[in-house]
């Protein structure tokens, strides 16, 4: 469009291109890169979908019987169903002349009952059921959201601090570097894990905020280091020095003038981090320091699958591993095109 | 070089000051007033106040970061709070079954990594190398906690080759009864992204003009490979294994907890389960001067392997 403004006014100049006008053309020649950047715009559509209650918003619903076997196997063989701990309950309840909560036990079940007649418990659900018959889907689907969600957010938070941090040590080098650089090595010197789970013990209260910041908090050294490096190389340039002969002022260069060229970095290494950050959220969901017990993820989706493997009820843990496995490899295989694409050297 | 030792040490003051006072930020600000954790549900006014006398927490901060470095220094921190056992014996007895596990996975990862990388690294570009590049992928790609589960219930619980969980007696028992299972399932996991991550060192030094005059003195491709190329690649390598290290400390937590494997990682988690603060602020600290001493020891480690490395 600019071309033919330019042609009209009769200017003959010679447009060329800008760096993310070439990146996006390499990046549609990476034939991988592009069929991975379409797995990540499904799950990021997935994520927006669920969060904003279209698909998957009735997660919660028992709408099958308990541990329903996925669609394709068909309907679970009668006798086996005796081993869901809920029947044992009630039998061993209705086994205890003097249990004194049996009035009130007859009056929750007769309530309950009188709900769930409404709505018939189907035997089979697409792609099976849990403990308490939800749909494993749905909540494949619920637990796509809050894990990519938190692994999104952290990641956005952990980059926005290393590049502020990252700009102020590199640009302003002196005291403000070394500060920035003990700071760094205060929090690489305690491993990842631990540092998470020491600050997880002392928050002491579970949700999505609490990962979000856990992890966004702690995960911002690796970006910082990159960023930083990139500050020191572009301060001594000489656009930086015609910025300061027209007097713009420090933070002026700092985030207008150099920001958009190291923008690329930082950009790559956002997507390097939701994937650390993914993994993480699923490891501390599933160890019980993360999410809420009233949201679903992919760690707690597979800390109830692990119990149910043993009772031969797979499909939990194949649903959450998949989908995992997915928007992780494409997310990873996206990185790598992202970074071939922003860096023409690296070929 | 005794100079150069003498002024990274030194160095390292203002870092390890550094994670004292996070460590005690967090603990101290963050983490609330322990007696109300203590005290649990039948907290009267005056036991909370009693508890906090114990503790020291109604002294001025100054006064208990004072405390906290006399702990630091003499490796007295009290008692646990949920078992009243001594943290400096909880150390002393969770190390062994950590290392028991973790050594031998370390060793052998680090040895198959080296190997497959330098195989993949040498028939670069042919459908060996992308098919084992696409397998690293995908294997990195599914959560550790798939691989433990599922290598549990298959091997363990289904097929019976190796006990469930549990811990032996002797160091022979439970290195070749009950750490068998956990170290293959620990070596899987890390083999994928240590061979990418390989891989790229030996790909770096594999077009090097030396590697081919070697190639031109009509060396063995062997001695190429494991001698030439190894030897340089080997400080990126050296700095892998080396970051690996102080984890070896902190324990595996989450192969130690599924196969109740009584080691540091499982009782940091059993801790934070507990809010029991001092298991944690100790193991915190310790392992966070283990890595300082690691990373000293690393640099050290360039210089033996490159001559040409400069200590400043």
């Amino acid at each position: 469009m600019t071309r033919a403004a330019a042609l009209a006014i009769g200017v003959q100049r010679a447009e060329s291109p800008g760096l993310w006008i070439l990146a996006w053309r390499r990046f549609c020649r990476d034939r991988v890169g592009l069929a991975s950047f379409l797995i990540v715009v499904f799950f990021f559509g997935l994520m927006t979908a669920s969060g904003l209650h279209l698909i998957a918003a009735d997660w919660s619903k028992e709408v099958g019987v308990n541990y329903a076997p996925p669609t394709f196997m068909g309907p679970e063989i009668p006798d086996r169903s005796l081993a869901a701990p809920e029947s044992h309950g009630e039998r061993a309840g209705e086994a205890n002349p003097f249990d004194p909560l049996a009035g009130v036990l007859a009056e929750i079940r007769a309530a309950s009952g009188a709900a769930s007649v409404a709505e018939a418990q189907a035997p089979t659900l697409v792609f099976g059921g849990d403990r308490w018959g939800r749909d494993v889907l749905q909540k494949t689907i619920k637990g796509t959201e809050t894990s990519m969600f938190v692994g999104l957010v952290a990641a956005l938070l952990a980059a926005f601090l290393a590049t502020v941090f990252g700009a102020l040590a590199g640009y302003y080098g002196g005291w403000i570097d070394d500060f920035f650089n003990w700071f760094y090595s205060v929090f690489t010197s305690i491993p990842y894990l631990l540092l998470i789970l020491a600050i997880a013990a002392v928050l002491n209260q579970k949700g999505t905020l609490t990962v979000i910041l856990i992890l966004g908090l702690t995960g911002w050294t690796g970006i910082f280091r990159l960023v930083r490096a990139e500050y020191l190389k572009h301060k001594v340039r000489e656009y930086i020095q015609a910025a300061d002969a027209i007097g713009a002022s420090h933070a002026r260069r700092m985030f207008v003038h150099i920001l958009p060229n190291v923008s690329h970095v930082i950009l790559v290494q956002l997507s390097l981090h939701v994937v650390l950050f993914i993994k993480s959220e699923v490891v501390l969901s599933f160890l019980g320091f993360g999410v809420g017990v009233d949201t679903v993820s992919w760690g707690s989706m597979l800390n109830e699958a692990q119990s149910e493997l043993i009772l031969g009820y797979w499909w939990q843990l194949a649903a959450a591993t998949l989908a995992m496995a997915l928007l992780v490899t494409g997310f990873s295989l996206f990185t790598d095109a992202l970074r071939d694409a922003l860096d023409p050297k690296l070929k | 070089m005794l100079a150069y030792v003498t002024r990274r040490l030194w160095q390292t003051i203002p870092t390890l000051l550094g994670v004292v006072l996070l460590v005690f930020f967090l603990f101290t600000w963050v983490g609330g007033d322990p007696a109300y954790l203590l005290a649990g549900k039948i907290s009267n006014p005056e036991q909370i106040e009693n508890i906090r006398r114990q503790l020291g927490v109604d002294r001025p901060y100054h006064v208990q970061l004072w405390i906290f470095i006399q702990q630091i220094a003499t490796g007295d921190f009290g008692e646990s709070w949920a078992t009243n056992e001594k943290v400096s014996s909880i150390f002393a007895t969770r190390l062994g079954p950590s290392l028991t596990v973790l050594v031998p996975l370390l060793v052998v990862d680090t040895l198959l990594a080296l190997a497959a990388a330098m195989l993949v690294a040498y028939v670069r570009g042919s459908l060996t190398d992308r098919m084992v590049m696409i397998g690293c992928t995908v294997g990195q790609s599914i959560s550790i906690l798939v691989y433990i589960i599922v290598f549990q219930y298959v091997f363990a619980y289904q097929l019976g080759w190796f006990p469930v969980q549990g811990w032996g007696k002797g160091l022979a028992e439970n290195l070749f009864r009950f750490s068998l299972l956990p170290i293959i399932v620990g070596v899987i996991v890390s083999l994928a992204p240590d061979t990418r991550l390989y891989r790229s060192f030996f790909l770096d030094e594999i077009n090097q003009d030396y590697v081919r005059t070697a190639r031109a003195k009509g060396m063995s491709e062997t001695r190429v490979m494991w001698v030439h190329v190894l030897r340089n690649a080997s400080i990126p390598i050296i700095t892998n294994v080396m970051i690996q290290l102080p984890g070896l400390l902190a324990g595996a937590f989450l192969i130690e907890r599924f196969f109740s494997i009584p080691g540091v990682g499982r009782e940091v988690i059993l801790a934070v389960e507990r809010s029991d603060f001092p298991v944690i602020k100790a193991v915190t600290i310790y392992v966070a001067i283990a890595t300082m001493i690691i990373n000293l020891i690393a640099d050290l480690l360039y210089r033996v392997v490159d001559p040409r490395v400069q200590l400043k």
